[in-house]
């Protein structure tokens, strides 16, 4: 085998491309070209619809799809994490019957691990597993799942043994979500929408190989899928871009990002829409007063240091250097500009921060803001936790004594006991 | 290079800390402060001729080093973090860059090669009571006489001013206001008529004067009646400059708080352990990283020639002086009764954070010039 290198890796991603991609494919047909030559997840195992490519080559890849606007697997949202803990600890059987479903967007998945009395405390989970002659049959109930009403599978977190300690009483598992034990239900916000879902499970049915790992695994498994949360969050992004190109697999792609994106639009009004301050500002006149000036200052001086701060982090591991304090802080800061920017828009908004929808200004935008930027320091690891990861893994600090996680779980005080 | 620094840069701030940690521990710290002059000349003189760093961001052509910034920006952070007691604010920042953006060639081959030789302490006197920090403020009457021109009014709040060899003093045109008529001198510290007053100061570590001028023969320095441009681009460079010495105030104050806080035991187990300590030190990191991130930003864009420096001066300004103030008062916090004695050190730093808070003017100044710049 030839050594690979960026031009070799260009050249050939790029022939390919130009004798394989056509935009009136329909969108599944073509992603399952792209699952047969491995180029649509080139770093993935190549008898897993990879090519074993370098991950600093990927980009390569990339940058030739860009190029010539071809679509490339179907990559947002949980799928990903489906995927990524597949990967990791799943089965033969598991990859065979679920990756390339993942890959070509015919199968939604969900990710059921919060509950209603472990949010930040995720392993504190008290769904229960247990295996009913050679099914494992689940109770409990989910909280926070997104797409869950469109889910064909979901990533489930259960506790199988209570005599175990926390962490060690743990298993997961893959749920078929069509079937009768498993009930869906919406979650409404307080800003109106539903993104979510809460999830009854009644005796519904796991088979015996779709536990994924070993019975007790359940954790380690678990931190494998919160590990590529994040990455999850940043592909969302890029992909949600869509594009305006004409042709079926454009058209069925644009129909794909509409579902998957409707849970997530008013996501840019709890950040605090900080680029519609200085707009705002002058629209209504608040501008003339240097009260509000001083105000509107201090949440733009947050906003830039704080995207300045991510830049520094950024520009630290592209030179390699051992990240420092400036990588940790972002989720926290988020929270602080959000906060800020929901604090000005009143101020600007005066009386009319009392209306919403259509008789608010723009249209309810402004609205959305004010009821919307609570989620943001309680959404993806509150405010609070963020402050203890910070304060432990980047100024070692101690952990505080931990009361839960020496005896058996069943002794364990917590919300709900079934 | 706005959001990193080199590997020689960061070498020179290692190196750089390692030296100023020797020489300025806190005990020679406190010495120093108990002196009227707040330094050693000579023991000064030595430790800049050795590191050169007067003549960090002096061009070679006159003397200095010609590095931009950047470098001098880290030189600020570390002798924050060291709270060493020198004029090297009063003399790199403010006199260097009054005559650097207003001197005429002849000037600057005249002035500055001294300044970068470690032989010339000198200072930027131009607040007057009641205290404003803009140009405009200026009341100090400045009359043509003869070849040179002669002074007469006060002036306040002069950083080393009791010590300086070299004012340079903004003064105005009789008859004219605001940036009008406005003009940059320079005065020999010993000059006839010059009568100069230690000022009793908060922060011992930074000492002040008061200047009476009756009468006194200065030298003009760039165009008569033009200083109120290089005057003004003077404090945006001050101030970044500023911003980047907080930076290295605040990270000490914010170490030396977590080091207290690992240490303390109350209650059978460290401080440090228990969640309203860790919360705070983790916000305190919030606070000092972006206002580290923001006077980095403002260093770099000076080098580049950024056109918006003006607002991001005032931004790393005003990020700094809340930075450095709320810090300041997490630390005293943590340390608790200790803390607010004498013999603890955190004190010293404290009044250093707040004299800066204050110096070129706080937070609010800042912001609204930030603003100012921004709508127009």
């Amino acid at each position: 085998m030839s050594e690979l290198t960026e031009d070799s890796v260009r050249a050939e991603v790029r022939a390919w491309l130009e004798a394989n991609w056509n935009p009136e494919l329909g969108l599944v047909e073509w992603r399952n070209k792209l699952a047969d030559s491995g180029w649509g997840v080139p770093d993935w195992p190549k008898e897993w619809y990879g090519r074993d490519l370098p991950a600093a080559l990927v980009p390569v890849v990339a940058e030739e799809f860009t190029r010539i606007g071809a679509i490339g697997v179907a990559k947002a949202g949980i799928r990903t994490l489906a995927a990524a803990t597949i990967l990791a600890h799943g089965t033969d059987l598991h990859k065979e019957k679920f990756l390339r479903r993942i890959l070509t967007g015919e199968d939604t998945w969900c990710q059921l691990f919060s509950e209603p009395g472990s949010g930040s405390d995720v392993a504190g989970a008290v769904t229960r597993a247990e295996m009913q002659g050679n099914k494992w049959i689940v109770n409990g109930q989910k909280v926070w799942t997104t797409s869950a009403h469109h889910a064909h599978w979901g990533l489930l977190l259960a506790r199988t043994d209570w005599d175990q300690t926390k962490h060690k009483g743990l298993s997961y598992f893959i749920i078929d979500m069509h079937q009768p034990g498993v009930n869906v239900q919406p979650l409404k916000q307080m800003n109106g929408h539903a993104s979510f879902n809460q999830v009854f499970l009644t005796d519904a049915v796991v088979e015996p190989e779709f536990l994924v790992a070993n019975v007790g695994d359940g954790w380690a498994v678990t931190t494998t899928t919160l590990m590529h949360e994040r990455r999850g969050a940043d592909g969302l992004r890029t992909w949600a871009m869509g594009s305006d190109r004409k042709g079926r697999a454009y058209d069925e792609e644009r129909a794909e990002i509409a579902t998957t994106m409707e849970p997530y639009k008013w996501y840019p009004q709890r950040a605090g829409r900080v680029d519609l301050i200085l707009s705002r500002a002058k629209e209504t006149g608040r501008y003339e007063d240097p009260v509000v000036r001083q105000e509107i200052a201090r949440l733009l001086i947050m906003s830039k240091a704080a995207e300045w701060t991510a830049r520094r982090a950024r520009a630290a591991a592209q030179q390699g250097k051992p990240q420092g304090p400036e990588g940790s802080l972002g989720k926290l800061v988020a929270s602080h500009v959000a906060r800020a920017a929901a604090r000005v828009h009143t101020q600007l908004s005066g009386a009319d921060a009392l209306l919403s929808g259509p008789d608010s200004p723009m249209n309810g935008v402004i609205a959305e803001i004010l009821v919307s930027v609570p989620a943001t320091s309680i959404a993806g690891g509150t405010d609070e936790i963020q402050r203890n990861i910070i304060s432990e893994r980047v100024l070692k600090m101690p952990k505080e004594p931990s009361i839960d996680t020496t005896k058996p779980f069943r002794d364990v005080p917590r919300n709900t006991v079934r | 290079m706005k959001f990193s620094f080199s590997s020689e840069q960061e070498e020179f701030r290692t190196s750089l800390r390692r030296f100023l940690a020797e020489r300025s521990p806190t005990k020679e710290v406190r010495r120093l402060m108990e002196t009227d002059a707040g330094f050693e000349p000579a023991a000064w003189r030595k430790l800049n001729t050795e590191l050169g760093l007067t003549a960090v961001r002096i061009p070679e052509a006159y003397g200095g080093q010609g590095f931009g910034f950047g470098e001098l920006g880290i030189v600020l952070e570390e002798m924050g973090r060291a709270l060493l007691c020198a004029p090297f604010f009063s003399t790199a920042v403010l006199a260097t860059g009054a005559i650097l953006n207003a001197g005429s060639e002849a000037e600057k081959q005249a002035l500055l090669p001294g300044i970068a030789a470690g032989d010339t302490i000198a200072t930027l006197a131009w607040v007057e009571d009641p205290a404003r920090w803009d140009a405009a403020a200026t009341r100090m009457t400045a009359t043509p006489s003869g070849g040179t021109w002669t002074l007469d009014g006060h002036k306040s709040y002069v950083l080393d001013g009791h010590t300086a060899d070299l004012i340079v003093v903004l003064a105005r045109a009789p008859g004219t206001s605001g940036d009008a008529g406005l003009s940059l001198f320079t005065v020999k510290g010993d000059a006839k008529g010059l009568e100069r007053r230690n000022l009793k100061v908060m922060d011992p570590t930074r000492k002040l004067a008061r200047l009476e001028f009756k009468g006194v023969e200065a030298t003009l320095l760039g165009e008569a009646g033009g200083a109120a441009g290089p005057f003004a681009r003077t404090m945006v460079e001050a101030s970044v400059c500023l911003a980047n010495e907080m930076a290295g105030v605040s990270e000490r104050l914010r170490e030396d708080a977590l080091a207290y806080a690992q240490m303390r035991m109350q209650f059978g187990r460290p401080i440090a352990s228990f969640q309203s300590m860790k919360h705070k030190q983790a916000d305190m990191l919030v606070d000092v990283e972006l206002a580290k991130s923001a006077a980095y930003y403002a260093a770099a864009a000076l080098d580049e020639g950024d056109e918006d420096i003006a607002a991001v001066a005032s931004l790393a300004k005003a990020a700094a002086s809340e930075a450095a103030l709320q810090t300041a008062v997490h630390a005293i916090q943590i340390h608790g009764g200790i803390g607010f004695t004498w013999d603890n050190d955190t004190h010293l730093w404290f009044k250093r954070a707040k004299s800066s808070e204050v110096l070129l003017g706080d937070a609010h100044h800042h912001r609204e010039r930030m603003m100012q710049h921004w709508a127009a």
